[in-house]
């Protein structure tokens, strides 16, 4: 990931955690499949990546327990 | 907050001289500064010393909140200001005697060699994170914690959670590009997205007023022990000395990666005792929150500080793992003192009402 290649009018980014989730800062919007919107809290949101979070769709550190690793 | 009462000749002569105007009485200064000299020489354990710790609160919390009765300009008056770096030193010193204890045989930290690259300074905090062990506050809470020691457990935590983020502020105008953005991300996240009932601080004070507690800054300081006055202290420690940024850094970025999992263990505990939403909400927040924020921290604020500034990586461990020293030693104190069926705190909440 180059942080340094980012431009200011970029208007979000996604960046994979390393065993970790998926964390998304910028617009968008995240809905259900028949779209409506997912209650959401903040700005920049982790997304469950290993399938273990409680408060799916957002991550809540499980990944540390079950020892997710994004390189297997 | 209010005015505390002394715990020993330092916090004593201190909190009295802060009653008077600022400079007004030279010889009083001179007297603080031979008692606390000694004070800080004769110390067994400063970590866990009362009167030293009581006196940094107070000397730290006139750049926070302020002390009632105590006028704002005694912030800067150079008298307290030697006071403070005279009891500072051996704090510091403790704290990094502490971490060097916790941090384990040398050989555990890959660090020093190279230059960091961030996902690599973000590893090595995640696995610090991971080998934390010792009694577990959290699950205590979650599965055997009273009434009352949930009023304790809020007690202990409202010194730092009722002005949570404040002392990591201090940081960022310490800081310059990616670990600044990242630092100013969390924050604005800490102090509620700029919904002033969303701040962190303000959802922990709605949970005390759930347990009938009072939610003004300070007014159980007279009642958590040294250790509790330690952890906040380090903080400020950390904050308010520039040398000390990696220190910071690292102190959040190893509460944010040991905070999802114990977090959502205290609502547990809360639920089983039958507290609704506006207590919990707190805990159910940092859930997601610092989720999010452990990543940040990790790679963009301490890792980027690593890779701007690579001769702070050594501070950052040493914030983080003093955090976790410290933290440990207020937790055996808490859950030792419950499994003895005593009180956690130095005077028992008698009628929290």
């Amino acid at each position: 990931m180059d942080h340094e290649t980012k431009q200011p009018g970029d208007s979000s980014s996604v960046v994979l955690c390393p065993d970790g989730p998926i964390l998304i800062r910028g617009d968008f919007e995240i809905v259900t499949p028949s779209g409506d919107p997912v209650p959401r809290q903040r700005t920049t949101v982790a997304l469950c990546r290993c399938g273990a979070s409680a408060i799916k769709p957002y991550c809540d550190g499980s990944h540390k327990l079950i020892k997710f690793r994004t390189d297997a | 907050m209010k005015r505390p009462d002394p715990r020993g000749p330092v916090s004593a002569e201190l909190i009295d001289l802060l009653t008077r105007r600022p400079g007004a009485d030279p010889a009083a200064h001179s007297e603080l500064l031979v008692l606390a000299a000694e004070a800080a020489r004769l110390t067994d354990d400063i970590l866990d010393d009362d009167d030293l710790q009581l006196a940094l609160f107070c000397l730290y919390e006139l750049h926070y909140g302020g002390v009632e009765g105590v006028d704002d300009a005694w912030e800067w008056e150079p008298g307290l200001i030697a006071v403070r770096r005279l009891l500072e030193e051996p704090f510091e010193q403790a704290l990094r005697s502490a971490a060097l204890v916790a941090a384990g045989p040398p050989s555990e930290t890959p660090a020093a060699e190279g230059k960091p690259d961030s996902d690599a300074v973000a590893d090595m905090l995640f696995a610090l994170a991971a080998q934390d062990s010792g009694p577990s506050l959290s699950r205590y809470v979650a599965k055997k914690a009273t009434a009352e020691q949930l009023a304790e457990f809020l007690i202990h935590k409202s010194i730092y959670q009722l002005k949570e983020a404040d002392p990591h502020t201090w940081a960022i105008p310490r800081l310059a590009g990616r670990p600044k953005a990242a630092l100013v991300e969390i924050q604005a996240d800490e102090y509620g997205g700029g919904r002033p009932h969303r701040m962190h601080s303000a959802l922990f004070a709605r949970t005390m007023q759930g347990l009938g507690l009072d939610t003004s800054y300070g007014s159980y300081a007279d009642a958590v022990p040294a250790v509790a006055l330690a952890s906040v202290n380090m903080m400020s420690l950390f904050g308010l000395n520039r040398r000390l940024r990696g220190a910071i850094t690292g102190h959040l970025a190893i509460y944010e990666m040991t905070s999802s999992r114990p977090n959502h263990l205290y609502a547990r505990g809360f639920r089983r005792h039958g507290f609704g939403a506006d207590v919990t909400e707190y805990f159910d927040e940092h859930v997601e929150a610092d989720a999010v924020h452990e990543q940040i921290a990790g790679r963009d604020l301490a890792g980027g500080l690593a890779e701007a500034e690579p001769q702070l990586l050594e501070d950052i461990l040493f914030g983080a793992t003093a955090a976790l020293a410290v933290d440990a030693r207020l937790t055996a104190h808490i859950v030792e003192a419950w499994e003895d069926g005593r009180s956690s705190l130095r005077t028992p909440l008698l009628a929290a009402a």
